[in-house]
This record gives structure tokens, C-alpha cells and sequence, in this order.
């Protein structure tokens, strides 16, 4: 076995120093960690922590958010111009914390050059150590670098730099400023141990790290109750879809007997082609992925989530840790090609969960929580394209949207930065400073932020040629052409066959991209146009955030604007030679396209003259939803709260987000809580555990106890009874034999 | 001579313990347990004409400790007298737990 391998090409190259992509990270934690530590248990005068002023921070509904601007000065009017205290180790973190993700980045650069000058269709698997040797069953700790794990990588680091930058300036008055940056360094080691894992345990480390840390974030402001149940929320759901992958994985290894991906994908030949074992396998891993990335049922806790700060919303919650699960899907390409079921139910769910939370998106009045729902909505189209068996679109659409979703949540934070200046400046805490109906005409105060939130708006709404509308229109044009023909059309589901079901989800992605248009463009308007709705003194005060958060903006801006680029459709390179046609489909070929060809069974493609119908009709439908909203939302009909009537009927139920919060609140929690409290409390623990166990021993040795203590009399006459027997007794044993 | 020496010793024992087991009185049960002592004695000072001068020697042992058992037991007794004004056994429990 040893002998037969021979020496990957990649071995002599950057590639060498994987290990060192997620150690840099992983470094970055411990000082940053260890800064925080130091720094909490001696408070200096000049700390920010140990200011009085910190007392009122924590009013107003959103106030978490306001932590940045609380650290100002309370007593001085034009605050925005001092220079509030910033955090002892401010300037020590502010270049550990992004300059390990830079490194990171620029290793993975050289890792990404390193794999396009050699021809290797292997995976490079860059083993660490022997982790479990149990008898017949072995794990490596190893960590393994192909096509779409560079891919994964090169986002995680490339994004997460751009995000840690903006984080120095949008967490700048922050008492908890290297904590921070600790958990958000500790956040994409974890990440890229999950994207780099050779094995699914090693995935499942980094999957649960990814957890912890998005927890530990989502509570950053743990003070506030409401910020602490968000991340307890958060933690708990997606424990349920952790059950998933864990049952996943013992059922793989129960039936072949390995976890590594590449052992997995040598032998999964042996497993029966749409069988009830691969089927369950499949569906168990989906499980966990609709916990992490939020899909229906799990969905919930993701909205929640933005109670954490805006650059973690951006990292954790739109560009990396919730696209987890459509990487685990690619992943498994090998399994979920060979369960048609399973691949049809997981574009189901995914068409379902996008036009369920596009339609809540349609009635937020949060900033950040249009962006989660339209997050949740976007993550619907990734699982729409990988289980549809086009994983190479998933993965394409997964990228698209971290440039542009991360633009947006920056974008919004940018926003919110100013809000929360404007307002702490003119010391307003009754108004919400994420409530899009108290800003508007932001255009005016925030030329960059307008300019670049519009172009990641007119990507996500698929406009050409920004970067969503060819991710998105892959998609489609793959979901309709696999509901035409391929081994999805020829399964069925619930009854329905494969072709119905794929139909349908074309339709939802339809439906839902049009619903997409309509409230980002909502969106745009209410924030950046028509009257400004901010107070009269507050108004002066609002002004575009400073070049360390608008940098990385515009980066975000380009990469929105020409991440199509990364992979153009064949039938537009034919119509306008824009460039190079289908760069990630060939890019990704080594690790998907077999999965891919499986399912599509060699017919790829529908006619041309229905794919550029298809197009056609996509771009009709981006136009149509922009032009809704504006004609929907004329200037004069974007008001404030205070001013608008509470919304009725249908646009009631929107806006309470379907009421599955406490559909869920009624069906689960409660029960588990009754059963809990009387059952498990009041049965179990007070009447078995306490008085039969605790108690009852008790009681057993008390009155063991008590037979003991009565030979005690304490009178001689007693003693020398016993005595005496007790001698009687010895002497007729010692001559018992005689 | 043996076996009637060793009748008496036994007997003499017996008488003892019935003693110590039976009386209230702490100055009659010292006086048994020094009954029961020298019913051993008997039986040493008997036994000695088949092995020896060794159970003689035991004797003088047993006497001198018996006698310093006397002074010590008999002062116990008049201190517990002076403290309780009684050597009835059965009021002295204080050993009771």
C-alpha cells in the first residue's frame, strides 16, 4: 500500500505548508486571546472598560450595536470629533488580528498558483498525525487540498481579511476590542479546518468550531439578554442538525468502513445506487447542513444572529459558516449523486426556504434582518443548485454571494456606524438606529455606501452583468434542464416524479428572484433615497464612515461587479466574447465532475435557444422586481413609524415573519418545557433520583447506623457479657477440630 | 493430684466470672476478677510439675501486676465513689455514645 504511493506533484510546492493556513489564524487567537485576558484581569485607568461611562450602554432595542459610538465621551456635544479611549492593546490587535488572515491569504495565493502550474487530478492529502488507530479502523489527522477546498479557502481568507480590516474601524471603541478579533481569528481557523478536513471528522471539528465561535460572537454583547439567548438559540438549533451529521457519519463507516473523502469516493461505487443506505446517509448529512446553513426546518436561528456586531453578520452569517453546508454537499457530490431522493429533497427544501424567507424579507423593517432573510433566501438557491446535481453552480453561487452579501452586511454596517454617531452625537436613544424607516436620503451624507450598496444590490437581484445574475441563471437554467431530463427526473418524491418536483423548484427560484429584486430594491429606498427621516439634530451628524471600513467596501464592490466572470455560461461567450467560458466548472472538474455527469447522465445542457430564453427571462424578471419597488414606494410613501399605519392581513403575517418563531415556540419549547418540568423535574428527579437514590441511601445507612449504635450501652456489665462470649465463641472454634 | 488441682482452678475461674458478669458492685466484681486471676495462678503453679519451673515464674508476674492492678482499680473505684457517691456498675455509663 505504502510502496504503491508515489509522490504528489503538489508535495514540492507551497502546497506543502497547508498546515500553516489554519495555524496562522489559529495564532492570532492565542495573542489576541491572551491581550483580552491581560487586559480584564488589570484594569488601567486609561481602559475603556473600566469608564463610567459605560454604565447607559445598553438602552434602546438595538443598542448592541451601539457599543462603538458609547465609548465617545458622554459630555461632549460634538463627540464624532473627539477622540474617544480606545483599548489599551487597540493598536497591537488591530495588526495581529487581520495580519494572520492576510498571511493566511497570500499563502493560500501562492498554494492557488502552485495548483494551476501542476496537472493533478488527486487530491493533495497532507497528513499530520495518526489521530485514532482503533483496531481496523484508522484516522489521520490531515488535512487535504483540491480544487474546491481552494476555492473554500481562498474565500474564507480573501473575504475574512477584507472583514477583519473593516472590523478595526467598526469596532474601534470597543472595550472587548481584542476579544474580538480572538474569536473572530479562532473563527476561520476553524473554518478552514472545516473546508480542509481530509476526513469528515476533521470537517466535523471545524463544523462544531465554527458553531462555538459564532455563538461566542453572537453574544459578543452578552450583557444584553436579548444578545446572549440570540447565541444561545443559535448554539442550540444547530445542535439538532449536528445530530444529523453525526448519524451520518456512522452509518458511512458502518457501511464502508472509512471516513476519509478520498477512500469515501473510491468505494462508494460499492454502495446500491439510490438505495435506502446511501439515501439515509445523504439525508442525515442534510440534516445537519440545514442546521448550519439555515434551512428549513433550522432556519430560525439565523435572523437571530444578527444581534451579534455587523462585520461578524458579514463573515460568519452570510459569506463562510452558513455556506458550510452547501460545501459539505459538494463534498459529498460522490454520495448525492448516487441518492436521487435525497438530491431532489434537497433542492426541494432549498426552493421552499427561498421564497419562504424572500417573502419575510419583503416586510423587515431591520436593516441587518432584510439581509438575513435574504441570506437565508440566497442559501436556499445554493442548496436548489447542488441538489440538482449542478455542484459546480452551487459552489459558483456560494462564492458570488459571499462578495456580494458581504458587501451588503459591510455596506449596512457602514450605515449603522453612521446612525449610531449621528445619534449618540445628539445623545437620541428612543430611535433605532438599524430601522430603515428612520433613515432615507442617505445618498446625500454617504456617496461610497450608496454607490457600492447598489451594485451588490443590483448582483443579488440579478442584473447582467454583475455577479449574481450568472450564478443565479446557472442555477435555473440547471434545475430546468435536469427537471427535463436526468436521473433526478426519473426518481420521484412523495409521490411526485423527479421531473414535478424539479419543475417546481424552477419555479420557486423564479418566483423567488423576483421577490429578491423587489425588497432589496425596498430596501435601497427606504435607506438611501426619497427625504431623509432622521431626527432634525441628529441629521448634520450623518457621514461616511472612515477609509479603513470603505476600503474593503470597494474591493467587495469590484469582486461583486466581476465575480461573474468567474465562470461565464458557454451561451453568452458565444453571443459576446466576454472571456473565458466555464473557468470554475473545469476548475472544480477533478472533484465534481463525476458526481455531475452521473446525474445529468451526459445530457448537460437544453437546447440554446431555450437556455438564452431562459435568460432572457431571468433578466426580464430582475428589471420587473426593481421596477415594482419603485413604483410601489414612491418618495412621498416611505415614512417613518410613527407616521405609517400598522400593517394589516397578509403584509401582518409577513411582517411577523409567518409567525414560525412561535409556531415553533408552541409545537417544541413548550412541550419540552411541560415535559421537563413534569416529567423529568418533578417524576424523574425529585420522585426517583432524590428519593429513591439520594434520599433512600440515606435512609439505608441511617438506620444501619442507628442497629450499631444501640450495642453501645456504655455499660461495663454489657462489655463483659460480650466479652466473655466472644471468648467462649474463639475457644469452641479453636477446638472445634478436636 | 493434677486433675484435682485443675478441678479446683476451674471452678475457682467459673465462680469469677459468674462474679464480674453478675454483680452490681464494682468492689465485688474487682474481687472476682482477682479470683479469676488466681485461679490461673493455680493452674500455672499445678501444671509446672510437667513443664517446668516456667508456670512458677509466671506466678510472681501475675502477683506483682495483680497488685499494682489493685492500687490502680481500687483508686478508679474511690474516685468514681467521690464523683457519683456510688460504685453501683450500673450507674456508671459514661462510655455511653
Amino acid at each position: 500500500m505504502l510502496l504503491q504511493e508515489t509522490v504528489h506533484p503538489l508535495a514540492e510546492t507551497a502546497a506543502r505548508f497547508v498546515w500553516w493556513l489554519p495555524t496562522l489564524p489559529l495564532i492570532g487567537f492565542v495573542i489576541n486571546g491572551l491581550l483580552s485576558l491581560q487586559a480584564a484581569t488589570k484594569l488601567g485607568p486609561a481602559d475603556p472598560s473600566a469608564d463610567a461611562d459605560h454604565a447607559h450602554a445598553g438602552h434602546g432595542a438595538h443598542a448592541h450595536d451601539a457599543h462603538d459610538a458609547h465609548a465617545h465621551d458622554a459630555h461632549a456635544h460634538d463627540a464624532h470629533d473627539a477622540h474617544p479611549p480606545r483599548h489599551r492593546y487597540a493598536a497591537i490587535t488591530s495588526i495581529i488580528g487581520p495580519g494572520v488572515l492576510i498571511a493566511s491569504f497570500v499563502l493560500a495565493l501562492a498554494m492557488f498558483f502552485a495548483m494551476r502550474g501542476v496537472e493533478a487530478d488527486a487530491p493533495f492529502v497532507s497528513r499530520l498525525f495518526s489521530w485514532m488507530p482503533v483496531g481496523d479502523f484508522k484516522l489521520d489527522a490531515a488535512l487535504q487540498l483540491d480544487a474546491l477546498s481552494m476555492v473554500m479557502v481562498l474565500v474564507i481568507t480573501g473575504i475574512g481579511s477584507l472583514i477583519h480590516v473593516f472590523s478595526v474601524g467598526y469596532m474601534q471603541d470597543d472595550p472587548g476590542y481584542p476579544r474580538y478579533f480572538a474569536y473572530l481569528n479562532l473563527f476561520v481557523f476553524f473554518m478552514l479546518l472545516l473546508v480542509l478536513g481530509a476526513n469528515y471528522v476533521v470537517t466535523f471539528v471545524g463544523w462544531e468550531g465554527v458553531g462555538l465561535c459564532s455563538y461566542l460572537l453572537i453574544g459578543f454583547w452578552f450583557s444584553e439578554q436579548a444578545n446572549a439567548d440570540a447565541g444561545k438559540k443559535a448554539f442550540v438549533v444547530n445542535r439538532i442538525g449536528d445530530f444529523g451529521f453525526m448519524v451520518a457519519m456512522f452509518l458511512l463507516f458502518a457501511h464502508l468502513g472509512t471516513l476519509d473523502y478520498t477512500a469515501i469516493a473510491a468505494n462508494a461505487g460499492t454502495l446500491e445506487p439510490g438505495g435506502a443506505v446511501v439515501t439515509a446517509i445523504c439525508l442525515f448529512l442534510f440534516i445537519g447542513c440545514t442546521g448550519k446553513s439555515a434551512q428549513i426546518p433550522l432556519f430560525t436561528w439565523l435572523p437571530d444572529a444578527m444581534a451579534g456586531p455587523t462585520p461578524v453578520s458579514a463573515l460568519i452569517h452570510a459569506a463562510t459558516m452558513v455556506t458550510a453546508g452547501v460545501f459539505l454537499i459538494a463534498r459529498s457530490s460522490v454520495l448525492f449523486s448516487l441518492a436521487p431522493v435525497a438530491s431532489l429533497t434537497v433542492a426541494l427544501v432549498g426552493g421552499l426556504t427561498a421564497i419562504f424567507a424572500a417573502s419575510i424579507g419583503l416586510k423587515q423593517w431591520d436593516i441587518k434582518k432584510v439581509l438575513a432573510y435574504s441570506t437565508v433566501s440566497q442559501l436556499g438557491y445554493m442548496f436548489i443548485g447542488v441538489g440538482v446535481g449542478a455542484y459546480t453552480a452551487g459552489v459558483f453561487h456560494l462564492v458570488t454571494h459571499a462578495f456580494f452579501k458581504a458587501l451588503l452586511f459591510l455596506g449596512s454596517g457602514s450605515v449603522i456606524f453612521a446612525m449610531h454617531r449621528a445619534y449618540h452625537a445628539t445623545h437620541n436613544h428612543g430611535d433605532d438606529a438599524q430601522d430603515m424607516r428612520n433613515m432615507g436620503g442617505l445618498k446625500a451624507m454617504m456617496p461610497v455606501t450608496w454607490t457600492l450598496l447598489w451594485i451588490a444590490t443590483l448582483a443579488i437581484a440579478g442584473v447582467p452583468p454583475f455577479s449574481g445574475f450568472f450564478s443565479k441563471d446557472e442555477i435555473l437554467s440547471a434545475a430546468y434542464s435536469r427537471a427535463h431530463e436526468s436521473t433526478l427526473a426519473d426518481a420521484s418524491l412523495l409521490g411526485m416524479s423527479g421531473s414535478t418536483v424539479l419543475y417546481l423548484v424552477w419555479i420557486l427560484g423564479l418566483a423567488s428572484a423576483l421577490i429578491t429584486a423587489i425588497y432589496m430594491t425596498r430596501m435601497m429606498l427606504y435607506t438611501f433615497h426619497g427625504p431623509n427621516r432622521t431626527d432634525e439634530k441628529s441629521r448634520p451628524h450623518l457621514a461616511e464612515a472612515p477609509w479603513v471600513m470603505t476600503g474593503p467596501l470597494v474591493v467587495l464592490g469590484v469582486l461583486s461587479l466581476f465575480g461573474g466572470w468567474l465562470n461565464l455560461p458557454e451561451v453568452i461567450t458565444h453571443m459576446v466574447p466576454l472571456g473565458p467560458a466555464e473557468t470554475l466548472e473545469h476548475w472544480l472538474e477533478p472533484v465534481v465532475g463525476e458526481a455531475t455527469a452521473r446525474v445529468s447522465g451526459g445530457a448537460a445542457h437544453v437546447a440554446v435557444s431555450t437556455e438564452q430564453m431562459l435568460i432572457a427571462g431571468a433578466i426580464v424578471i430582475a428589471i420587473a422586481g426593481i421596477a415594482i419597488a419603485k413604483a410601489r414606494l414612491k418618495p412621498e410613501a416611505l415614512l417613518t413609524k410613527d407616521a405609517s399605519e400598522p400593517s394589516r392581513g397578509f403584509e401582518r403575517i409577513l411582517e411577523r415573519k409567518w409567525y414560525v418563531d412561535e409556531i415553533y415556540d408552541a409545537l417544541v419549547v413548550r412541550p419540552i418545557h411541560a415535559l421537563s418540568r413534569s416529567v423529568l423535574w418533578k417524576g424523574v428527579d425529585v420522585g426517583l433520583i432524590d428519593t429513591l437514590g439520594a434520599n433512600g441511601s440515606a435512609a439505608v445507612t441511617r438506620f444501619a447506623g442507628w442497629i450499631g449504635s444501640q450495642l453501645q450501652t456504655g455499660r461495663v456489665g454489657t462489655y463483659a457479657w460480650l466479652l466473655v462470649i466472644g471468648a467462649v465463641v474463639v475457644l469452641r472454634a479453636f477446638t472445634a477440630g478436636n | 493430684m493434677l486433675v484435682e488441682s485443675l478441678t479446683l482452678s476451674a471452678a475457682l475461674f467459673t465462680i469469677g466470672v459468674i462474679g464480674v458478669l453478675t454483680r452490681r458492685n464494682a468492689i465485688i466484681v474487682f474481687m472476682c476478677v482477682e479470683l479469676m486471676l488466681n485461679a490461673v495462678n493455680l493452674s500455672f503453679v499445678a501444671l509446672s510439675k510437667l513443664y517446668g519451673a516456667t508456670g512458677q515464674v509466671f506466678v510472681i508476674f501475675v502477683m506483682t501486676v495483680a497488685a499494682a492492678e489493685a492500687a490502680v482499680g481500687l483508686a478508679i473505684i474511690i474516685a468514681i465513689f467521690r464523683h457519683k457517691k456510688s460504685v453501683n456498675l450500673q450507674d456508671i455509663n459514661l462510655l455511653r455514645g
